[in-house]
């Protein structure tokens, strides 16, 4: 019948939207994951809140447009009542269990998101890659900086962006527009202009 | 092209990260109202040349809604406020006062 712990074991393995798509040129792009993909709601300034996040995740809660990046995890601020949490998706379980335990009796709430979203990694040269979002999105990206999280329009679509470190910018949105988005990607990265010969 | 500031997440993005909602502090006219005002509140709206009040959404970003006020002839944005209110608050009145002398929007000046 409907064992849950059978139903887990006999599941198949997640595949990403694009079964990691990339495309290698002066900026890469990359397909990542699959990823553990945990939204957070509750009020993301209250302390136990955040002291819940980090005793879950060892990973401290981000500030406003803010993401914190610790190996291979992430917490991204997505509003005031929102974040979303990145972990390798061998260690969702774990950390969905713990994040449950140490939110217990809080107004917040959890949810496996995994499935939701896509997620992207272009890497290059910093000018380079401000260039190949710069033509896709609102943001003057001259100004961005590692740490710092936008949630905006990447051409028609919802997606969010920030700078792990230097050299990278990661970026997710819905994985029903991930080709989509995936070819806008490849298509800035191609671009003649943005790399004069 | 608006330029808004989101009260929630303080960026500043231009107007297509935004979505306009209408007029701002409209007071629903639910079951027990008279004809009259369930019609002001379903279709009469302020159309002003100047000073204006609206609700804005921040729908590609942290998608929560906000109140903005603006200039319809310019296009100046005199500040954006949280949707938790049913009024302007005092200090925006203030600067608007100061830029619009005399201007009036329903029963506010
Ligand atoms: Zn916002």
């Amino acid at each position: 019948m409907s064992d849950p712990v059978a139903l887990q074991m006999t599941a198949p393995a997640p595949v990403t939207a694009l079964e990691n798509a990339r495309h290698d040129g002066p900026v890469t792009v990359a397909e990542t994951g699959p990823w553990g993909m945990l939204t957070l709601r509750g009020d993301l300034s209250a302390a136990p809140v955040r002291s819940s996040l980090a005793d879950a995740t060892g990973l401290a809660m981000p500030e406003v447009r803010g993401v914190t990046v610790a190996g291979d995890r992430r917490v991204a601020w997505f509003s005031p009542d929102e974040a979303l949490i990145l972990v390798p998706r061998a260690d969702l379980a774990g950390v969905r269990a713990a994040l449950d335990g140490a939110l217990a009796g809080q107004h917040a709430l959890v949810a496996d998101m995994s499935d939701a979203r896509a997620s992207f990694r272009i890497s290059g040269e910093p000018a380079h890659l401000a260039e190949v979002l710069a033509r896709l999105v609102p943001v003057d990206m001259g100004t961005f900086a590692v740490g710092e999280l936008r949630r905006t329009r990447l051409a028609q679509v919802a997606c969010a962006h920030w700078m792990p470190e230097e050299g990278a910018v990661e970026l997710v949105c819905f994985r029903s527009v991930a080709r989509y988005v995936f070819d806008l990607l490849v298509e800035a990265a191609e671009s003649p202009r943005a790399f004069p010969a | 092209m608006l330029i808004l500031t989101c009260p929630y997440c303080g960026v500043t993005a231009e107007e297509t990260e935004f979505h306009g909602g209408g007029e701002a502090h409209l007071k629903r006219e639910g079951p027990g109202s008279d004809d009259a005002a369930l019609e002001g509140y379903l279709f009469h709206r302020e159309n002003p040349r100047g000073v204006h009040f609206e609700r804005w959404r921040h729908v590609y970003g942290c998608g929560k809604w906000f109140h903005a006020a603006r200039d319809t002839q310019t296009l100046e944005v005199f500040g954006t406020y949280p949707a938790q209110t049913t009024t302007p608050p005092e200090d925006l009145l203030a600067t608007i006062r100061d830029k619009r002398p005399g201007f009036t929007w329903r029963g506010i000046s």
